[in-house]
């Protein structure tokens, strides 16, 4: 097989893996410093179980992310060499201000705060966790900078076929960085507060009425009934820096063949990129053009524009679905979820069943959304300035198609066995509250 | 004369090498202890293998950041190098992450899983460990050839595989020695004689095999006269050797006296090494391939990274030194709470 698709199969692959574990661990570090201040401020017992129960989570998930992020380090070099030659005079020094600034403070601090509970003063314990924390967004901005210069490249000019850096705060703070920032951040929230609510719905359904859960059930949804329209907002408004940057991956998102003033938005279709139209279309009129331009009558690009120069358009439509849907049954979960709760003071089993089947769809909607934003960003690798095919490493395609079975098969044990543990952490951690219920 | 050089930015390939060098060595340093904890948690029984295990806990993460570093520098630094070699390695590469991926995700799955699949993670803590040292001792095998083909360089780089195994063995030894007491005390020390001549044999092995792949780091170990500075080298690294034999034989002594000697010992042969290592192909970045000077990227990234490096790496030693302070001492087995 042509050994550039399986190069981005296999990147594609590594980094969803990768992406899991860092979207729970950014949002997850400040929780759990929540969680610490709350039972610094209250002196009660509950804050201190949801700490811990969720402190061996934030671990799990935490070596998960590192070892996959060491895997993703090596990925340039071996799988995409032309990027660093090309681009390197950038990207260099954002990776390095990464490793410098971010992975080893998280790193070290980490220790201190997972074992060092009994060893050093409460505050310096309360001051890893801030520091662990700080460190996991500290590397989320860094590599989201990296990553949108990729899609919006500023700051640079290029000089014999090299981008060379002329301002580096154009670079950083490129026109989609705050974006994608904003929206990456606000996602991790939810991917958290979602997990969080599924294992403690999972704990309530097992008969764990311990204050913990209760508790902890309330944060969570509060959080999620908060982040999730903040999410809608900093999407949309996404959306319209799209617009204006990356029409072509805007048309894919709306399957826009034509240009046109009123556009529909579209709600189910299925593109057809040979005869360049859509089948099935269920439509309604003018929402897209509103939505997107604020003007029912705005004028939207279409794809036909750019022929030759869009992504494929079936799979970016298909995620900017799946994410957004997901969006809209977050917004009705956490709404009805954290309404209940502040109402009545509990949730029916149904619904704690339904929280149970969404622990991780705060998983799919991350994922779906970078395949929008990567796949949307096709055939460039860096918009305007580098194709990926003339970036690919020459290595034979045997090679590649080897060690990317290797990585799926493992992925694939890790993954069932982490979602395996955390259903059994809850179980544990249930039946050691019960114990402990029992015998005071 | 040397304005000029500092403007015009030719030392930043030499200052970036160093950097990258000195990054692979710490890692070399740091890994290669806690991997080689990991090798000997196989011959360890239940609540020692916990104690051993504890006593990295709160290392390995940073420890292992250090590779990403190395690695990142030279990715930035000599983008055509980075490139060049890890297409070269792109299998061994793939084998050492996944070896590195069971190793970090079995230090919190083993004790996160129900009791009858503890052992499972067990076992994958050690052979990950096991994978990783071996591929990366037979990836320097291979960069030392400059990649050459045929047998003869397949064969020295297995033997560097096994040199840098039982290096990363002794180390680990040593740390234990360090960091545990009574019974387990004893067998680290027990454990560091047998890898303290396992890697001397690994050394014979590779010195006698060297001469026959990479030319250049014949010539270079027998030319006058670097010899009589070369010569040094071993002979230092013969006296420490004979010193740690000596020293291991006396462990442990009453009040846990120099305990943290053998640690220190190993730590310097392993500089030693390196550094001949290291001097046995510069200037080139890839031995025979491509030097230094050629492969370096934009002299004003460069510079951006290298003020970032200085100001941050100060910091990172002062907190580096402040975790091992907090975990100074015998180690104990871990828990959160
Ligand atoms: C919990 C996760 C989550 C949820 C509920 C949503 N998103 Fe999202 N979305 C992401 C998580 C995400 C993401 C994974 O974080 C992406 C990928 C890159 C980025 O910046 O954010 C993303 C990308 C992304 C893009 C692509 C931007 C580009 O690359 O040019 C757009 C237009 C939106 N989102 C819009 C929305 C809208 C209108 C939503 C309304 C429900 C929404 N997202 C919900
Ligand atoms: C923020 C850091 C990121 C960087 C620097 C980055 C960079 C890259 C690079 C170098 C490629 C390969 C070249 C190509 O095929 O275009 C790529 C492709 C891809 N990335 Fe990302 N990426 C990032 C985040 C993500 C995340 C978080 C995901 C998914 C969860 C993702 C999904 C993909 C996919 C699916 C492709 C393949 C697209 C295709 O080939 O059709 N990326 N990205
Ligand atoms: C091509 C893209 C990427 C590369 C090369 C990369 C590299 C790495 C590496 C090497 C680590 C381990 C650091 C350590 O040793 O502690 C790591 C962890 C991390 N990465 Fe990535 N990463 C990429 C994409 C992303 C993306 C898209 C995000 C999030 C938006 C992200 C956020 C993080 C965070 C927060 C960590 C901290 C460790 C954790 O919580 O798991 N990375 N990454």
């Amino acid at each position: 097989m042509d050994p550039f698709i399986l190069s981005r199969i296999q990147f594609a692959a590594n980094i969803t893996f990768h992406i899991l574990f860092p979207t729970i661990t950014i949002a997850l570090g400040w929780l759990l410093l929540f969680f610490k201040l709350r039972f610094q401020v209250t002196r009660d017992e509950r804050w201190m179980d949801l700490y811990f129960f969720f402190t061996k989570i934030f671990a799990l998930s935490f070596s998960l992310g590192v070892v996959s992020g060491v895997t993703m380090s090596f990925q340039f070099g071996t799988n995409w060499p032309g990027f660093m030659n090309t681009v390197g005079n950038i990207a260099g020094p954002l990776l390095a201000y990464e490793v410098l600034t971010a992975f080893f403070l998280e790193a070290t601090f980490l220790g201190v705060m997972l074992f060092g509970f009994r060893r050093v003063k409460p505050w310096m314990h309360t001051g890893a966790t801030v520091l662990v924390a700080a460190g996991t967004t500290l590397s989320a901005f860094w590599i989201l900078a990296l990553n949108s210069w990729m899609h919006t490249p500023a700051g640079f000019k290029m000089v014999d076929g090299v981008a060379h850096a002329v301002d580096w705060q154009a670079i950083i703070f490129n026109p989609s960085m705050p974006y994608r920032l904003v929206h990456t951040l606000l996602a991790s929230g939810l991917t958290v507060a979602f997990l969080a609510a599924g294992l403690l719905a999972y704990r309530r359904l097992k008969g764990d009425r311990s204050p913990a859960v209760s508790s902890g059930l309330r944060c969570a949804l509060t959080l999620g009934a908060v982040l999730i329209p903040l999410q809608i907002i900093a999407g949309d408004l996404h959306g319209v820096n799209t617009r204006e940057y990356q029409p072509q991956k805007l048309a894919a998102m709306d399957a826009l063949w034509e240009t046109q003033r009123g556009a529909p938005l579209t709600l189910f279709a299925l593109p057809d990129m040979e005869a360049r139209t859509n089948h099935h279309a269920i439509e309604i009129p003018k929402l897209g053009s509103l939505i997107i331009t604020r003007d029912p009558d705005g004028e939207v690009r279409g794809l036909n524009e750019f022929k030759g120069e869009h992504p494929p358009v079936a799979p970016v439509f298909w995620s900017f679905r799946v994410m957004v849907g997901t969006g809209m049954a977050m917004l009705a979960a956490a709404w009805t979820g954290a309404w209940w709760l502040w109402r009545r003071g509990t949730l029916p089993d149904w619904f704690l069943r339904g929280l149970v089947a969404m622990t991780f769809s705060g998983w799919v909607a991350t994922v779906a959304g970078w395949y929008v934003t990567e796949i949307g960003r096709q055939p460039w690798l860096v918009q305007g300035v580098l194709k990926a095919r003339d970036a690919v490493a020459a290595v034979p395609g045997e090679h590649v198609g080897l060690t990317l079975v290797a990585y799926l098969v493992v992925y694939a044990v890790l993954l069932t066995a982490f979602v395996a543990s955390l259903f059994y952490l809850a179980r544990k951690e249930s039946a050691r509250l019960a114990v402990r219920e029992a015998s005071s | 004369m040397i304005g000029e050089l500092f403007a015009s930015g030719e030392w930043l390939p030499f200052a970036f090498a160093f950097l990258i060098g000195l990054s692979m060595l710490l890692y070399a340093i740091l890994d290669g202890y806690d991997l080689g904890v990991g090798l000997l948690s196989r011959f360890a029984r239940g609540p020692e293998r916990d104690r051993m295990i504890g006593s990295i806990g709160p290392f390995w993460d940073a420890n292992e950041t250090w590779l990403v570093l190395g690695v990142g520098l030279l990715l930035v630094a000599f983008p055509k190098a980075h490139g060049d070699i890890l297409t070269h390695l792109y299998l061994p590469v793939a084998v050492m992450i996944l070896g590195l991926i069971f190793r970090g995700v079995s230090f919190d799955f083993r004790k996160k899983v129900p009791a009858e699949q503890q052992d499972r993670w067990n076992r994958a803590f050690f052979w990950g460990s096991l994978v990783v040292a071996v591929s990366q001792g037979y990836m320097v095998g291979r960069f030392m050839t400059g990649f050459q083909e045929g047998a003869a360089s397949q064969v020295f780089a297995v033997f560097f595989g096994a040199l840098v195994t039982a290096g990363y063995v002794l180390m680990g030894a040593c740390w234990l020695v360090l960091k545990t007491e009574d019974a387990l005390q004893r067998r680290a020390v027990g454990w560091a004689r047998i890898a303290l001549w396992s890697m001397v044999a690994g050394a014979i092995l590779s010195s006698a095999a060297a001469p026959f792949v990479a030319t250049r780091i014949y010539d270079r170990m027998f030319a006058f006269p670097e010899i009589t500075l070369l010569l040094a080298m071993p002979l230092a690294s013969i006296t420490l050797t004979l010193i740690m034999h000596f020293l291991l034989g006396a462990l442990p002594l009453p009040g846990d006296r120099l305990a943290w000697m053998p640690l220190s010992l190993s730590v310097l042969i392993f500089v030693l090494g390196f550094v001949g290592l290291v001097y046995s192909f510069y200037p080139y970045i890839i031995p025979g391939r491509l030097r230094i000077v050629e492969a370096a990227a934009s002299p004003d990234s460069l510079r951006i990274i290298l003020w970032g490096a200085a100001v941050v790496m100060p910091v990172l030693a002062g907190y580096t030194a402040l975790a091992y302070r907090i975990f100074a001492g015998k180690a104990h087995d871990l828990s959160y709470d």
